[in-house]
């Protein structure tokens, strides 16, 4: 219970100034489509270097917790997913703005962000020792696992056909080559300059989602008559917190899931979101309602994915070793202060360590009123004409494409993708498996050829890969997945024939 | 015909103006190209060495940071060769042996030829590191590992044709053994955590990070691939010291470079600067704190440096 004797600090008249302007700031950088989490914490790196260490991580912590939140707004109003972690709030999410329930949705989703958020933070604050020895457990066979599992979903992820979303599956996992292999330095498909990198996630996840959007906007005309128009109608924040109350499945169910993918090193944060999605679909009663703007897919996707903040530093805290992309930009922060993270952090520096933690503790509440409040002033922004709206959108997907790498290829890349899917969803493809096949190809790939070659050196690919407690499990699971996915499949054939029949 | 015409008139127009541009440049912004991710290690000390650019004594013009990851370095590096303005407000860091290996291997658009070096700022030597629990005391020990069991030592390392991938022939050639150097994706810090974890045998990796995982218990350094100990571990022995032939080859230098075709005068102004740049107090102090060995060299020292290095990649690669 050390660290409630830090919380002191946190409200120190500088240290609470950094917190509110890191969660103001962040939650408007993460809005801002293109600038991910790591990118808002890389930009305000250079703002600490004038600051003292515990100050200057108070900001970073801050920023971190809000961005993640934050991608959460344009998820939902423009179906732009500011980040991997964000996508599957857009199924949901961006349906019920359709709908005229944005400002429902993203008081839920803040709602259920904090929810989770702080959760995570709690993990990491009274588990920390225990979790690290999980998070090293995972080795290249496990993590390939992983990403197979993920694979399983892709299938029942957003789309009416099995074989549909497993051929958009096929897609991502074929676009995902592209580029130089990060281990063998191979050349693959490289037909443009602009490929040299490979497809980079967040243009690609721009493209995909929000362009095809646009097209179609832009494909209705200028018709006056008839026009349609996103209302977001007012919605009462304790009628949501109500709502959130009477969720307990998908709340639960997105927290916990949130928390344990989160502290896999390398993993977590892209997939937590839709894993949680996924998961919470499949226990549900309500099956048919994702996707359909069903507040349940927004909760889980958002207490997943900040659920994930608090355990995704673990790794860097205890070991040293930064477990997502976000993370290595924070380890920078504390290097700069001549801070090692390590397992004797927490006694060298406890007033540092503690400190960040319970900012980021009382972050995620900040973040949430704050959260709401931009909820509220969605709702007076009464009408959005569409012809606005799609001009507005595409602006900031080629701003957000472009802010990337500050480079013109990766506009390419997100207009080409965009093209390509408006057609695509013409046939009933849907986006969200194809992303899930770009972010797995990579993973898969990269721990197969590092554990086969592991294994070839040392007990043979057979042991290493189907040995051992840990790859058990995550097989059993694998296959149950896929199963599930084959009798789901069964089962609304039997009942389409039976209606069929009935007619 | 069109596009020779206004390739003639942008020549022209670039004539017009370099005299002018000399003398009082930089009258804008500069920026520099990192080939690494937002948080790594060379995006991190960029960042560190380009903070006072923006002082009177210095450039008087701030210096930013614009990150081109991916493909080792291979991305960014090629977007420098072929599509960076050699106007001298676009600066590129460079990380030597990476770049020169992969030119060597092939399959990217550029080589040390086309590259201006202005200066270098750090160099970090790769050590070779095991789990704190790991039998291995030195690397006789490891030698004498991997004569018995031929190429079962799994080692990680940061990938294939950087600096790790270099120490790592060094140290196979030297001993006259084979081992199975395992790269990983994700840069030193996935392959740390795969020694952390006991995924492999051993690691190369930074000395910087490698310092870091020692002072925190996670694992012991066994030798540094340099011709001298660190100031940082003055207790460990280099590899020479523990009879195996490896040079400074593999050293990680990170410095300053410039497109080909950069106006001489450029080239001057900031090869004369940017050294008394990285001499700062402030970077120097934040750069220890850090744990980043710094290494100051002036452009004939790199120019040097660089062909040194060409020469024993392009023999220790040749077998490959």
């Amino acid at each position: 219970m050390e660290f409630i004797y830090y919380f002191g600090d946190v409200f120190s008249p500088l240290s609470f100034a950094l917190l509110l302007g890191g969660t103001i700031g962040g939650l408007i950088l993460g809005a801002t489509p293109g600038l991910s989490p790591t990118m808002a914490v890389a930009l305000l790196i250079p703002f600490t270097f004038q600051l003292e260490a515990v100050q200057g991580l108070i900001l970073l912590g801050a920023a971190y917790t809000s961005t993640v939140a934050g991608g959460a707004v344009s998820a939902i109003l423009l179906k732009i997913p500011g980040a991997p972690a964000n996508i599957a709030t857009t199924l949901d999410g961006h349906t019920m703005a359709k709908k005229g329930q944005g400002a429902r949705a993203l008081q839920l989703s803040f709602l259920a962000s904090a929810v989770g958020g702080v959760f995570g933070v709690l993990l990491l604050i009274f588990l920390t020792p225990v979790l690290a020895q999980w998070a090293l457990a995972f080795g290249p066979s496990h993590l390939f696992w992983l990403a197979i599992l993920g694979v399983t979903v892709i299938g029942s992820l957003d789309s009416d056909s099995v074989v549909k979303g497993l051929l958009s599956g096929c897609i991502g996992l074929w676009l995902a080559t592209i580029g130089f292999d990060d281990i063998m330095g191979a050349q693959r498909f490289i037909f443009h300059p602009s490929l040299g990198g490979g497809i980079n996630i967040i243009a690609a996840l721009i493209g995909l989602f929000a362009i095809p959007q646009v097209l179609t906007m832009f494909a209705k005309g200028r018709r006056t008559q008839g026009a349609e128009v996103i209302e977001v109608q007012k919605h009462s924040v304790s009628a949501a917190a109500g709502e959130l109350i009477r969720n307990p499945r998908a709340l639960t169910i997105g927290t916990i899931t949130g928390s344990i993918i989160g502290l896999i090193p390398g993993v977590g944060g892209q997939i937590a979101g839709l894993v949680a999605y996924d998961q919470t679909k499949k226990f549900s009663p309500d099956q048919d309602k994702f996707g359909t703007g069903h507040p349940e897919g927004v909760i889980a996707a958002e207490a997943a994915n900040n659920a994930m903040v608090g355990p995704s530093l673990v790794p860097l805290l205890t070991l040293s070793i930064p477990g997502s992309p976000t993370a290595a930009v924070l380890l920078g922060g504390l290097l700069i202060h001549g801070i090692f993270p390590g397992t004797d952090l927490f006694d060298n520096h406890p007033d540092v360590a503690w400190t960040f933690i319970n900012s980021m503790l009382i972050g995620q509440i900040l973040m949430c009123i704050f959260g709401l409040y931009v909820a509220g002033l969605a709702a007076r922004v009464a009408q959005v004409p569409q012809s606005v709206m799609a001009a507005v959108v595409l602006g900031l997907s080629v701003f957000g494409a472009y802010s990337v790498q500050s480079s013109m290829g990766d506009v390419y890349v997100m207009a080409c993708l965009g093209v390509m899917m408006f057609f695509l969803e013409r046939f009933g493809f849907s986006a969200a498996p194809l992303v899930l096949g770009l972010i797995l190809g990579p993973i898969a790939e990269a721990n197969f050829i590092q554990g086969s070659m592991i294994a070839n050196a040392t007990d043979g690919m057979g042991p290493y890969f189907f040995g051992g407690p840990l790859n058990i499990l995550l097989m059993v699971v694998v296959a149950a997945s896929v199963a599930y996915s084959i009798w789901m499949e069964l089962r609304t054939r039997k009942i389409q024939n039976t209606v069929e029949v009935q007619s | 015909m069109m596009k020779n015409w206004i390739t003639g008139a942008a020549v022209a127009l670039m004539g017009l103006t370099g005299g002018a541009m000399a003398q009082d440049y930089p009258d804008r912004p500069l920026m520099m190209m990192v080939s690494y991710g937002a948080g790594g290690a060379t995006d991190f000390q960029a960042r560190i060495v380009t903070m006072t650019a923006g002082n009177e004594d210095a450039l008087g013009m701030p210096i930013a940071i614009i990150n081109k990851p991916g493909a080792g370095g291979r991305v960014g590096w090629n977007w420098f060769a072929t599509q960076a303005d050699s106007d001298g407000y676009t600066l590129g860091a460079y990380n030597v042996p990476h770049f020169i290996a992969q030119s060597i291997k092939g399959g990217v658009s550029y080589s040390t030829d086309s590259f201006e070096p202005i200066a270098n700022w750090g160099a970090d030597p790769a050590v070779f590191v095991v789990a704190a629990d790991s039998p291995f005391n030195s690397m006789d020990d490891v030698v004498a590992f991997a004569k018995e069991n031929p190429g079962k030592l799994t080692f990680s390392g940061a990938g294939l044709f950087v600096g790790h991938h270099i120490a790592a022939l060094q140290i196979e050639k030297a001993a006259g053994v084979k081992m199975a150097y395992i790269p990983t994706k994700g840069g030193g810090a996935a392959a740390m955590k795969a020694v952390i974890a006991g995924e492999v045998m051993g690691g190369v990796n930074n000395l910087s990070d490698a310092f870091r995982a020692q002072e925190a218990g996670n694992v012991r350094i066994l030798g540094v691939a340099d011709l001298e100990r660190s100031a940082f571990l003055p207790d460990v022995p280099t590899m020479m010291e523990q009879g195996l032939d490896v040079d400074n080859s593999s050293v990680n230098f990170r410095g300053v470079m410039v497109p080909k075709g950069t106006p001489p005068e450029v080239i001057e102004r900031l090869a004369a600067t940017v050294p008394a740049m990285f001499e700062n107090s402030r970077v120097a102090k934040k750069m220890k704190a850090g744990g980043s060995p710094m290494h100051i060299m002036n452009r004939d020292e790199v120019i040097e440096m660089w062909a040194a290095r060409e020469a024993t990649l392009k023999e220790l690669l040749s077998g490959l």
